[in-house]
């Protein structure tokens, strides 16, 4: 049992060592043709769809010019990049960005979480499975929709939560063309969409504890919320780190759907973001290069704050992500 | 479960006053949580089925008193709705055949313990799940391999999302390994295997992929709005979008034609299409509930 086989090495029950006689790589290919053949779509996608467009990158270092191609367009070196992190709107984007994803790393990001120590709570399985299916819905529908239901619902002129509004305090308040109301009004269509779906991951991760902890912690003389913080948050720890890697790594991420639909001429001051930015100044007006750098800074500076936070994760004992 | 297990064990603890205060207010708040949900889809549901007169005369209600399909009868006979709708469902059953087309024949062998390579495949997908080439350059390159204005642009970018591929890997990592043992002693090859037993055996999966695809198909506006440029070609999503959130004077386009009908089904109108938009949605998703938290589940345990 303790012993370990070598690399490349079996132990066999008797306690000897041999090393399996391993077919070729040649042999093995021909052998499985089909693996390879049934592999190989998937990876000429991956190149052409993945690669090649990261290739496209260059671009950030040239002066892109649709007629003369990527490969004949000038170089720059880092021209771009100087241009985008010394413009006046460079801080107003990081302003918003940062605003929108720490605000929502702030109140939504529990907010699954606190409905799954909820949905824990009720032994009840039917009523449980209806509050499921109901909260899992919005999660699917667009954010088109959503933003047209919100459109409906706080309109000032004819939205239902914006007349009860009026009939309580006896003026209108409009929420959708309000720059101060913008963060708020994108993290709770977020709160809204994906709270109840976001608690899969935790539920799951709460399917896999033994009840009979529960039941040795009542015998012993816990209350409810001495179980909650033993054992079902404990449970779920693991599955709160990751969901906070993801988190951090994609602070620079806000996507750009649902704030390109909320956003309008009135709230545009606080709702221009990295994503929205590049978006119109690359394919709306044009300037290629200097977007593609853009999107080039936040790309890697993604990619280094999820790096970073998985090895913070592993080093307060987490699993981490890879 | 939870319960049978304490009558067994002869410790069911009778619950305090103070538990059961606590267990009504649980209930009532997930309820809350769960109308808050649906309230906004019965709203507009209700609203759509209602008489323009109705919306603007009272504020709130489930139930129409006079049930009325105008709103319906203009959407549908605004062109640009059916048309949408029709697009939606071709680039949506297109996408989704090609997406799980190419999603499980690249799972399935990088499944295989054994196959040859798995390690810097598996390395090359995870390095697209950190990084990218951004929106910018994805265009370029797009444009030139001819794909602009045409639904292979919405379609092929998105193939194989990792995530999803991720899935179905781990999920055929499930498959017990008998099954191929005694396949290849039948001396089935890897091909027939993989469509004879390993996919027969994947309905959950399947299902549940599908619907995430699928999902992404229908409700996907902003890679049309990139992409596409003849208005032709728009799905659902963009005329909903262009209906509601740009033309908030959509009413003056159709006045004329109004004004000899009564009011003008501005408000009815734009709750029909709503309605439209999101049914198919909330039409699939019974069927496929039951399977996609049993799918999310196994990619959740990471392993």
């Amino acid at each position: 049992m303790a012993k370990k086989a070598k690399k490349g090495y079996v132990i066999l029950e008797d306690g000897r060592e041999i090393k399996p006689h391993r077919m070729s790589t040649g042999q093995y290919i021909i052998q499985h043709k089909w693996l390879y053949l049934l592999w190989l779509p998937g990876f000429i996608y991956f190149i052409l769809f993945r690669y090649v467009p990261m290739g496209g990158l260059v671009i950030a270092f040239k002066d892109y010019s649709p007629f003369k191609g990527i490969w004949a367009s000038d170089w720059v070196g880092f021209a771009q990049f100087q241009k985008f992190f010394s413009m006046h709107d460079f801080g107003t984007l990081l302003y918003n960005t940062l605003g929108i994803s720490l605000l929502s790393l702030f109140l939504y990001f529990p907010a699954p979480i606190i409905l799954s120590l909820f949905l824990n709570e009720v032994t009840h399985s039917g009523y449980k499975r209806v509050v499921q299916t109901l909260v899992y819905i919005p999660h699917f529908v667009s954010w088109v929709i959503v933003a047209s239901l919100t459109y409906q619902l706080f309109n000032v002129t004819d939205g239902i939560i914006n007349l009860i509004y009026q009939m309580i305090t006896g003026h209108s308040f409009d929420i959708l063309q309000n720059a101060n109301t913008f963060w708020g009004l994108i993290i709770g269509q977020d709160i809204w969409r994906e709270s109840g779906y976001g608690t899969i991951v935790f539920l799951a991760a709460l399917s896999g504890v033994d009840q009979e902890l529960y039941e040795a912690a009542k015998v012993d003389g816990a209350g409810r919320w001495r179980l909650m913080w033993h054992i079902t948050l404990p449970a779920i720890r693991g599955t709160i780190v990751m969901m906070l890697i993801l988190r951090v790594g994609g602070l620079l991420n806000t996507g750009y759907e649902q704030i390109f639909l909320m956003r309008n001429d009135l709230n545009i001051s606080r709702a221009e973001v990295f994503d929205t930015y590049i978006y119109t100044k690359g394919i709306k007006s044009g300037q290629y290069s200097f977007s593609a750098a853009a999107g080039m800074f936040k790309s890697v500076v993604g990619m280094i704050m999820v790096l970073i936070s998985d090895r913070v994760a592993k080093m307060c004992g987490e699993s981490g992500l890879y | 479960m939870a319960k049978k297990q304490m009558v067994k064990n002869g410790v069911r603890v009778k619950k305090s006053v103070g538990d059961r205060i606590v267990d009504v207010i649980i209930y009532v708040v997930l309820g809350l949580i769960a109308l808050s949900t649906v309230a906004p889809f019965l709203y507009v549901i209700a609203g759509s089925f209602a008489t323009e007169k109705e919306l603007t005369e009272k504020a709130f209600f489930i139930i129409p008193t006079t049930w009325s399909l105008n709103a319906y009868k203009y959407a549908i006979n605004t062109a640009n709705i059916l048309r949408g709708l029709k697009n939606s469902i071709i680039l949506t059953t297109l996408g989704t055949l090609m997406c799980m087309l190419f999603s499980l024949t690249f799972a399935y062998p990088l499944s295989k313990s054994h196959f040859r390579g798995r390690n810097w495949m598996m390395n090359m997908v995870i390095v697209t799940m950190l990084f990218g080439g951004g929106m910018i350059p994805s265009y370029i390159v797009y444009s030139a391999y001819g794909l602009l204005d045409t639904y292979w642009a919405l379609i092929l970018p998105g193939l194989i999302n990792p995530f999803n591929m991720i899935i179905i890997k781990k999920f055929f990592q499930g498959l017990p390994t008998e099954l191929d043992e005694a396949s290849y002693m039948d001396g089935a090859n890897d091909l027939q295997i993989f469509t004879k037993v390993a996919l027969p055996l994947s309905k959950p999966v399947i299902a549940s992929i599908s619907l995430f695809y699928g999902v992404g198909f229908w409700n996907d506006y902003f890679g049309s709005m990139i992409y596409l440029s003849s208005a032709e070609k728009y799905p659902i999503q963009i005329q909903l979008r262009s209906l509601i959130l740009l033309s908030s004077s959509f009413s003056d386009a159709v006045m004329d034609y109004y004004d000899l009908n009564g009011a003008p089904p501005d408000k009815a109108v734009k709750m029909a299409c709503t309605v439209i938009a999101t049914v198919p949605i909330l039409c699939v998703y019974p069927f496929v509930q039951k399977y996609f938290t049993k799918g999310v589940m196994v990619g959740a345990v990471k392993g």
